[in-house]
């Protein structure tokens, strides 16, 4: 075979990023539409495709179910339900994409919160038939409270409603009226049908009335580069290199990856919590010298003077440092089955930060339906939202959530099971 | 000086890259004693690339362990050793031969290589107390594998639980384990087959001389093609032939089947790849294709 240039083999590696999750039910058509997305941008195999062609002719089904390419596990397919996180890739020449596909019950807002955690932008499908739902509401203030910066409402089984323009109207409006409630800064609604493939990836001749991007065009497109904050310089410091061998025999590097602004040599820096002051001597990543670091790159940083740095310090601005604080003010999504409570200690990790923490105070629950905000709660369950308070034996080097994902959210861990029960997102630090 | 984002931006590569890297510091910082599972395949040696990147100048703070199938490629344990060398690693070399004689895998003449190599690993990382073991599985393999943390929780006997894994969420690893438990970890779990090509490509990484084209002897057993030599020799019917090929894997040489190919170097693979129209397990791995649910239930066992 002829090899092409090297010049499109490395645009191809160098390409940009998105990572978006899916939020919907199966009977909103969301597998179905994943399935679309992979196979019309030709990332399903020969293998995988028959596979599904024959399970698909062994049930007895009129065409293939594009939906059993991403039920995963054995229990699932029994089930004919997901019950997970499950992560997808699939590139075109403009983008590669990371899907996170959640599953829409109820029962797994932990699952759609953990998707969203990572997600630039966030995909809601709704049944043109049912309108809104519930469980579409639930997706959209889930979105809103994780800050997933773009929001994209798919209107699917447009065909089944004849492809009115009412229909997608009526569902539009209602959807932007909520969302007035929401913190949603870019909103797309597309009208499609993920089974027939209409504005998935080609334009469809049966939506006249509709000017707007296709499905694919518009995650090929969606501006996402300005959704990182260049500003407000944070870089937690996650480990300390000191090589002690003869040829590095003073080599002391910071490493960690920038979660915020642009680190560059001769910047006057504050280490937190110890307050010290330095200035930044080298940026490196790897055996180079780089000019400047910024998110979401990974580096090692070398300070001029002899301070104290290690595991769990932040390396920030003097004028512009997040303050070290004990009293966490937090919207807190609860994964286990055991409720949360006040008086209870758990583990905490923010950052690179492991420390305990004290529930002070569950002030209030957030009913996700319906924004009702129930200050008799007392106690949040399984899948339950809520606004706690709590007190930290650490100093957190946090930001508020709504400026820093990354320094503004931490997690809670059992101390007797180890395993996580808690997402936080700072609301406030004092 | 390297100045080199005058925009901010940072390609898709780099950013699989910077949080590898992230991933790897994480564990070095929290567990007590990590380690490498080696196989001698791409995906390994790129692990051992972004592991090099994460400590440099220092050497890798864990040592590296590979199961020994005794059916492995000699080209692969040429790579390996030149490897090793270089970033004066440790290496621990646990054998599927000495796992039987200890009586942790029973040689039954059915059970493949492959899958006694779950018991030789898990034998070897109990009798060495590792808490932490990175391996160079990624999401886009396989359907269950789609499921999977990066921070993979094994329980006493090395199982995977999918019903009980733990949320992931941010960066926020969790790496909490009881004694006795270990923590499976996954740095390339968001790279996909081409990401790690186009990696191969840009970083010049040195991988075995039989992922590249080359002539062989081979015959054609159940639609693969399989290498004959000491174990496979062709059997009533079947022919020998010479061809252009290479491997897309390189597991064990009795299971693992080349494909027919003219590409000899990396810039060649990749285009072979974006227009490949069979998924590389698919293609070349006999052990996966007994059933759809097959890897489901090696990890479940314990498997990589």
């Amino acid at each position: 075979m002829a090899s092409t240039t090297d010049a499109h083999t490395a645009a191809q590696g160098e390409m940009d990023l998105l990572r978006f999750a899916t939020a919907g039910s199966v009977d909103d058509g969301k597998s179905t539409l994943i399935g679309r997305l992979l196979l019309d941008s030709k990332s399903i195999f020969e293998d995988q495709l028959e596979a599904v062609e024959s399970t698909s002719q062994s049930k007895g089904y009129d065409y293939t179910d594009l939906a059993l390419l991403t039920d995963g596990l054995r229990s699932e397919r029994e089930q004919g339900i997901t019950i997970d996180v499950a992560y997808r890739y699939f590139a075109t020449p403009a983008r590669k994409f990371i899907i996170a596909d959640t599953p829409g019950h109820i029962q797994y807002t932990r699952n759609m919160v953990t998707g969203a955690s990572t997600a630039d932008l966030g995909l809601v499908l709704v049944d043109a038939r049912q309108g809104l739902t519930e469980q579409s509401r639930r997706h959209a203030v889930l979105l809103s409270l994780l800050r997933v910066p773009h929001l994209v409402l798919a209107i699917n089984k447009m065909d089944l409603v004849d492809w009115s323009q009412e229909v997608y109207e009526k569902i539009h409006k209602e959807f932007t009226t909520f969302a007035t409630k929401l913190n949603i800064p870019d909103l797309e609604v597309i009208p499609i049908s993920a089974l027939q493939g209409d504005n998935v990836v080609n334009r469809s001749e049966n939506t006249p009335w509709y000017s707007g991007p296709t499905l694919m065009h518009h995650l090929e497109h969606v501006h996402v580069a300005s959704d990182r904050d260049l500003v407000d310089t944070r870089f937690p410091v996650q480990y300390v290199i000191r090589p002690k061998s003869d040829q590095y025999h003073d080599f002391r590097g910071y490493a960690g990856q920038v979660a915020g602004g642009v680190l560059k040599k001769g910047d006057e820096v504050v280490v937190l919590p110890s307050g010290m002051t330095s200035t930044i001597s080298k940026v490196e990543l790897f055996d180079q010298e780089i000019s400047e670091a910024f998110p979401p790159m990974s580096v090692t940083i070398h300070l001029e003077d002899d301070v104290d740095v290690s595991r769990g310090d932040m390396i920030a601005r003097p004028k512009n440092a997040p303050k070290p604080s004990q009293d966490i003010d937090a919207m807190i999504c609860w994964m286990t089955n055991e409720p949360l409570r006040p008086r209870q200690k758990l583990a905490i990790k923010h950052t690179t930060r492991m420390g305990r923490a004290m529930v002070k105070d569950i002030q209030y629950r957030l009913d996700v339906n319906s924004l009702h905000r129930d200050q008799e709660a007392g106690e949040l369950s399984l899948n339950e939202i809520g606004r706690v308070q709590l007190r930290t034996t650490v100093p957190l080097l946090c930001d508020p959530y709504s400026k820093n994902r990354t320094t503004g959210s931490f997690i809670l861990i059992d101390e007797a099971t180890g395993v996580t029960v808690g997402a936080g997102m700072i609301n406030t630090a004092s | 000086m390297t100045n080199t984002h005058v925009d901010y931006q940072l390609s898709q590569l780099d950013q699989l890259e910077a949080e590898s890297i992230h991933i790897f510091r994480e564990v070095a910082a929290e567990f007590e004693k990590p380690v490498l599972m080696f196989s001698g395949g791409k995906d390994s040696i790129v692990m051992l690339r972004l592991a090099e990147k994460a400590f440099f100048p220092a050497k890798l703070p864990f040592p590296l362990l590979q199961v020994d199938t005794g059916l492995d490629f000699d080209e692969v344990l040429t790579t390996r050793d030149s490897w090793v060398e270089r970033l004066g690693a440790r290496m621990i070399v646990a054998t599927i031969d000495e796992a039987i004689a200890a009586g942790h895998v029973v040689d039954d003449g059915k059970t493949s290589r492959n899958r006694m190599q779950i018991g030789t690993l898990l034998g070897a990382i109990e009798e060495n107390g590792f808490t932490a073991a990175f391996g160079g599985g990624r999401r886009d393999e396989e359907k269950a594998r789609a499921k999977e943390r990066v921070y993979s929780h094994r329980d006493d006997f090395g199982q995977w639980d999918p019903k009980m894994q733990r949320p992931e969420l941010w960066s926020l690893y969790n790496g909490r384990i009881h004694a006795g438990e270990h923590m499976r970890i996954f740095p390339l779990s968001n790279w996909t087959e081409l990401d790690i090509w186009h990696y191969i490509h840009r970083e010049e990484i040195e991988i075995p001389s039989i992922y590249f084209a080359h002539e062989r002897e081979v015959v054609e057993r159940d639609g693969m093609l399989l290498s004959v030599g000491q174990e496979i020799q062709p059997k009533g019917g079947e022919k020998v032939e010479k061809k252009m090929v290479r491997f897309r894997t390189v597991g064990d040489r009795t299971q693992t089947g080349c494909v027919e190919s003219e590409a000899t170097d990396t810039a060649a693979i990749i285009d072979e790849i974006a227009i490949a129209r069979v998924t590389e397990r698919g293609a070349t791995r006999g052990d996966d294709r007994f059933s759809e649910a097959a890897m489901e239930d090696r990890k479940k066992e314990g498997y990589f």
